[in-house]
């Protein structure tokens, strides 16, 4: 509770128990309102795509504050991608025209890499993917270089307010009050009420999951350096190796397990180590797999492979379209059909993963891990089934390591902000658990007198738009909702000639103007 | 591109009736043809490409990812154009009662399909952001 004195405007039982909220409720906690018409919570990419795409619709930045614990949108995603073995010279896993500093996906980050470096290579490259080459990527210090750029232009630091958002609450009279915590010693009461008519919510991933066994093991024997997590820090697990020979268990088939698999290969030929992979996974593809011909995803070694983390007609095609149409069962069927962990099939990590077979250090198999003992000498010991031949075996793996990749996400409930949506603001859960948004990313049930309340990112993974938790995903909500609010009157409807000369503007690097 | 049906049709006639035009505009006296048969030939792309459309829709459904690389819109010209090709041959394209030369034809043809498969790779979603999201189409 910090060291301030306790209820000096801060929530009250009563605000707490109320689920709407009138100005006199707020007031008589003395808690300090500000008034903004539009309210962003989280201040991560989600909320800087949507901001980007208000500003260039024309709405100043008085009428906008972001909520936000970081200074920079791209903060959150730096530290991801940096512990899961992303250097920032090194290419994410996006397409090259998903840039979240352009709305316009064009020049692309290939065309800008081409004009900066006095080079066509990276247009050759486009051109030729996914048949000739490999998708082209952009490297993931040039994403952040261009949102700063971006971030300027549309004066997103005059619109960030900083602190921790606690909750979003109806008001009686329409719009929705934001409870801020702000840093301690910046302002004269513990909380700060925003009333808006609108607000916006994309505060990320709900928080990272353990498999069950692993969490076992690391609360039984509290121990957290052994058993790691590919998203959280674990440099010490490439520290050891180069000290002395080992061997790492490597859980998980998707784009992380595919990194660290890189990194350890990467290091085993640079230092010229010893290390020993051995890889477990809990469906293990080996060749093309769906329900026909028209639905046949790409796969072997164990892994399903797929150039981006959904089929690229999410964002915009066929699949994009047809589940626009789809509720319940046949949303959640429809999502499972193209769902599942998947990884691109990159010439690199196939030439890395073939030396290894061939020289016996990389081994892969299927198998459900029981559960990880202690073993001699400090090592692990885990426990699995196979399956592979119909009969099942169990088997003891000796490792030093076992790096975590599964990338299991916590429930919605487990973020604050989005509990109290559900228990509070009239918020329901969709066919896969997360949060229900209408096709304009409205989160259902929660509408509030002329007010809308919006949600983008992972926690609505699930809805009418499948690929929420990418770049472009990012941008289709951005779009969807600043089209809402155009509708309801609150910025203009971002027309061809308005579109052009904002692009214009974009180009030529100048400032996005405040009315 | 990650076009729905409707959007590759779209998409299609709107390029060429834009882009397409112009290009010929430009084009037709360099080439020494006549605007008659440049344009006939601009309109037979037009109308024939509703149905290689359809075929295009129709292979793309065995990709898994249901979409349509850069470089296939860029390669179809060559079916398109032999095609086209055989049917000015014939004498089947109305209104154009003797065809161009092959030099003529093929540069015409040639430039009108790289400046709309340029423009529809990118320059296309400056005036128009929603478009890439709704599948090609334009309304």
């Amino acid at each position: 509770m910090g060291g301030r004195e306790h209820g000096r405007g801060d929530l009250t039982p009563a605000l707490l128990d109320t689920p709407v909220w009138s100005d006199a409720l707020v007031e008589s906690a003395g808690i300090p309102v500000r008034d903004a018409p539009f309210v962003t919570v989280g201040g991560g990419i989600g909320s800087f795509v949507l901001v980007d795409y208000l500003r260039i619709a024309g709405v100043p930045t008085s009428d906008i504050r972001v909520l936000s614990n970081i200074d920079q949108p791209w903060q959150t995603y730096q530290y991801l991608t940096r512990v899961s073995q992303i250097p920032e010279p090194e290419r994410i896993r996006s397409d090259s025209s998903s840039r979240p500093d352009n709305i316009w996906g064009f020049p692309s980050y290939a065309l800008s890499e081409a004009w900066r470096d006095r080079t066509i290579r990276p247009l050759l490259h486009v051109l030729g993917e996914p048949i000739f080459a490999d998708y082209w990527t952009p490297r993931v210090g040039d994403v952040f270089t261009s949102m700063a750029r971006e971030a300027a232009r549309i004066g997103y630091s005059r619109m960030l307010d900083r602190g921790v958002v606690r909750m979003v609450r109806r008001r009686d009279k329409g719009g929705y009050f934001t409870i801020l915590t702000p840093p301690e010693g910046t302002s004269e009461t513990r909380r700060i009420a925003y009333r808006s008519r609108f607000a916006h919510v994309a505060v990320g991933y709900p928080g990272l999951r353990f498999l069950p066994d692993l969490q076992e093991f690391r609360e039984k024997y509290g121990d957290y350096t052994r058993v790691v997590n590919a998203y959280e820090p674990h440099e010490h697990v490439y520290e050891f190796l180069k000290t002395r020979p080992g061997t790492v268990v490597v859980r998980g088939g998707g784009i992380v397990a595919s990194r660290v698999l890189q990194r350890l290969m990467d290091d085993r030929e640079r230092h010229n180590l010893q290390t020993r992979i051995v890889h477990i996974f809990r469906t293990f593809v080996t060749g093309a797999h769906g329900p026909h011909l028209w639905a046949r995803r790409k796969g072997g070694d164990g892994w399903a492979y797929q150039g981006f983390n959904y089929p690229k007609s999410v964002w915009g095609g066929q699949l994009k379209a047809r589940m626009r149409k789809l509720d319940g069962a046949e949303r959640a069927a429809l999502y499972k059909e193209m769902g599942g962990t998947n990884t691109p099939k990159r010439r690199r990590w196939q030439q890395q993963m073939r030396a290894g077979r061939e020289g016996g250090w990389y081994e892969a198999f299927q198998g459900v891990v029981e559960r990880v003992e202690p073993g001699v000498d400090g090592t692990l010991t885990s426990i699995v089934t196979s399956d592979l031949t119909g009969e099942s075996a169990t088997q003891k793996i000796g490792s030093n390591y076992i790096i975590d990749c599964t990338g299991l996400e916590a429930d919605i409930a487990e973020h604050r902000i989005l509990a109290d949506l559900l228990s509070h603001a009239g918020a329901g859960r969709n066919p896969l658990g997360r949060l229900d948004v209408e096709r304009h990313f409205e989160i259902k049930g929660t509408a509030s007198g002329d007010g809308a309340l919006y949600a983008t990112g992972a926690a609505t993974l699930g809805g009418y738009f499948p690929g929420v938790d990418t770049f472009l995903g990012l941008q289709v909500g951005a779009q969807e909702i600043t089209d809402d609010l155009a509708r309801r009157g609150f910025c203009r409807r971002i027309g061809p000639i308005r579109s052009a000369t904002q692009w214009v503007r974009w180009a030529l690097g100048r400032p996005v103007k405040e009315a | 591109m990650v076009p729905v049906l409707l959007g590759r049709i779209q998409t299609r006639l709107f390029l060429l009736a834009f882009v397409g035009s112009a290009v010929t505009a430009i084009v037709t006296p360099l080439v020494g043809a006549t605007y008659g048969t440049t344009f006939a030939i601009l309109a037979a792309v037009a109308v024939l490409g509703v149905g290689w459309e359809l075929l295009y829709h129709l292979l793309m459904q065995f990709r898994w990812e249901k979409d349509w690389p850069s470089l296939f819109g860029l390669l179809t010209a060559v079916p398109e154009g032999l095609l086209l090709w055989a049917l000015l041959k014939r004498g089947a394209v109305p209104t154009v009662d003797a065809a161009p030369s092959l030099a003529a034809y093929a540069a015409h043809f040639l430039a009108v399909w790289i400046a709309v498969w340029l423009v529809a790779n990118g320059p296309m979603r400056v005036p128009f952001p929603r478009w890439r999201f709704h599948g090609g189409r334009l309304i």
